[in-house]
């Protein structure tokens, strides 16, 4: 039984955490994180979930007690956005390193300086190597969604590692969408309880966390570590295949738009991936042979099947809503460039950074991208490999 | 040592007490504690404080000081109420 809701991301991913009822939550508010746990907040004052609410004093102090609550063995979510999840970097390695299954919803936004509350994605860009999954979303409703997997990803039992479900501040956490939420029961149910694993509070069998390793075992652990990763891509399709028994939706490593008989194509994040498909089916209309690629699951990132999945094209432009910089090129470029660099044939690559700051990303600026593709495959010339567009001179 | 593939999730140290396997004794430089018992009240605050296991109890009484663990820290000697104003810890310069 689903229930159809016109909701904000925030309001359906609160949504998500009142029918999981998480053991702990501690969090700190943020803009535009802010409402979902207003929400989930109210759920509680309300005594509609059992959760304990920690209010602490900063996302440093958030994420701590998020890393003891989860090593006391309780299932535990949080929710940041950009400064917050700045603050909060040096605990999100140590929580990933002490591979404790919390879930954060990050609320994507831009970084100070200069201040500005809208949305880009250098924040999570900036968390990306912390050993944190991430799940990228394109609406509300994958928003809820990636929130409710995200519980069973993490806390499968090969992998035990957090994860954060990246959806875009303010275009989707405060735009009111169509979505379909399942029952409480279907959702429990799927999610199912809570196992820990080496709890600190079974007193019976004593250990310890957090020890001091040097250089006699360091090396290791932080192979034994970066080996933990490559079981997660089998754990995200398997959790996912178990979701569109539930829900009917499907989701994999990315959604592939109209790529398979692509010339060209566009790689792009979150909301903007919207228009862009719509734009794409415009050009296609017209005879032009365009398709979009959509990351999902961006940490671990699926290099063999997304450089498969584009290696037929002769040209593509990986839009970045996060800029690098010292002279670097967008965080989602280097990976896609990664991804193609040992086939023999593969694309001509352009990057192109759009919408910071939340900047609006308008269907001309995905069409003026398109052209350009069009130029390129048709010269084999690349004039700029990265600029800024939409921006004024 | 153990390899990559030995070591357990999260590097979490599932056998209790197995920090008695590291003697922090070594890691002392120029102080040691000295136990004077006659100053002593048994209150084992020494014991509680001691980040390591150089404060030896036995039958709830303060006993020898295990040098093996003992860092030097001298945290012992501040805590130590003493009797009467004398202390029963004091830090002597380590003998070589
Ligand atoms: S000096 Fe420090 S380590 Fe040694 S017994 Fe006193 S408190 Fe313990
Ligand atoms: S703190 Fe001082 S008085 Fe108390 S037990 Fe230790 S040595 Fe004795």
């Amino acid at each position: 039984m689903t229930k159809v809701v016109a909701v904000t991301g925030n309001e359906a991913v609160a949504n998500a955490f009142r029918q999981i009822e998480p053991d702990v939550c501690a969090a700190y508010p943020i803009t535009p994180q802010t409402e979902l746990m207003q929400r989930f907040a109210s759920f509680v004052s309300n005594g509609q979930v059992k959760t304990e609410l920690i209010l602490v004093e900063s996302e440093h102090s958030a994420l701590s007690a998020c890393v003891g609550a989860a090593a006391a063995g309780g299932r535990v979510a949080t929710a940041t956005s950009s400064q917050g999840l700045a603050l909060m970097w040096e605990i999100l390695f140590i929580a990933a390193g002490f591979r404790l299954p919390i879930v954060m919803p990050v609320v994507n936004r831009a970084l100070s300086a200069p201040i500005n509350i809208h949305c880009d994605h250098s924040d999570a860009m900036g968390a990306r190597d912390s050993g944190w999954i991430q799940l990228w979303s394109e609406n509300a409703q994958e928003a809820y969604d990636n929130t409710i997997q995200a519980f069973r990803i993490a806390e499968d039992m090969d992998i035990r590692l957090p994860v954060m479900v990246c959806y875009d501040g303010f275009i989707i956490s405060h735009s009111i969408e169509r979505i379909e939420y399942l029952d409480d029961e279907t959702v429990k149910s799927f999610v199912g309880d809570y196992k820990p694993l080496f709890p600190l509070l079974d007193v019976d069998n004593p250990k310890s966390f957090g020890p001091l390793i040097l250089t006699d075992l360091y090396h290791e652990v932080r192979k034994a570590h970066s080996e933990t990763y490559k079981k997660v891509p089998q754990v995200v399709l398997r959790v996912a295949e178990e979701f569109e028994k539930i829900s009917g939706r499907k989701y994999g490593f990315f959604e592939a738009y109209r790529l398979e008989d692509a010339e060209i194509g566009i790689v792009i994040l979150n909301s903007a991936a919207g228009t862009t498909k719509d734009v794409i089916d415009e050009y296609r209309q017209r005879g032009v042979k365009v398709g979009l690629l959509k990351p999902r699951l961006f940490r671990p990132f699926p290099y063999e099947e997304i450089g498969n999945a584009l290696k037929h094209l002769k040209a593509l432009c990986v839009l970045d809503r996060a800029d690098a910089f010292g002279g670097s090129y967008g965080p989602l470029y280097l990976d896609i460039a990664a991804s193609l660099c040992n086939y023999s044939q593969k694309p001509l690559l352009i990057n192109r950074i759009y919408g910071l700051g939340g900047r609006d990303y308008m269907p001309e600026q995905a069409a003026k991208v398109i052209e350009e593709l069009m130029e390129i495959a048709k010269t084999g010339k690349v004039g700029s490999l990265k600029e800024y567009i939409g921006v004024r001179e | 040592m153990i390899g990559w593939k030995d070591i357990p999730p999260g590097m979490v140290i599932l056998e209790a007490g197995s920090a008695m396997k590291i003697k922090t004794g070594s890691w002392r430089a120029a102080y040691r504690p000295k136990w004077i018992e006659e100053n002593c009240i048994h209150c084992l605050l020494c014991w509680l404080y001691c980040p390591d296991n150089s404060v030896k109890v036995k039958d709830g009484k303060r006993g020898e000081f295990d040098y093996d663990y003992c860092k030097g820290c001298g945290i012992c000697a501040v805590e130590c109420p003493g009797k009467k104003g004398n202390k029963a810890i004091v830090m002597e310069e380590e003998v070589k």
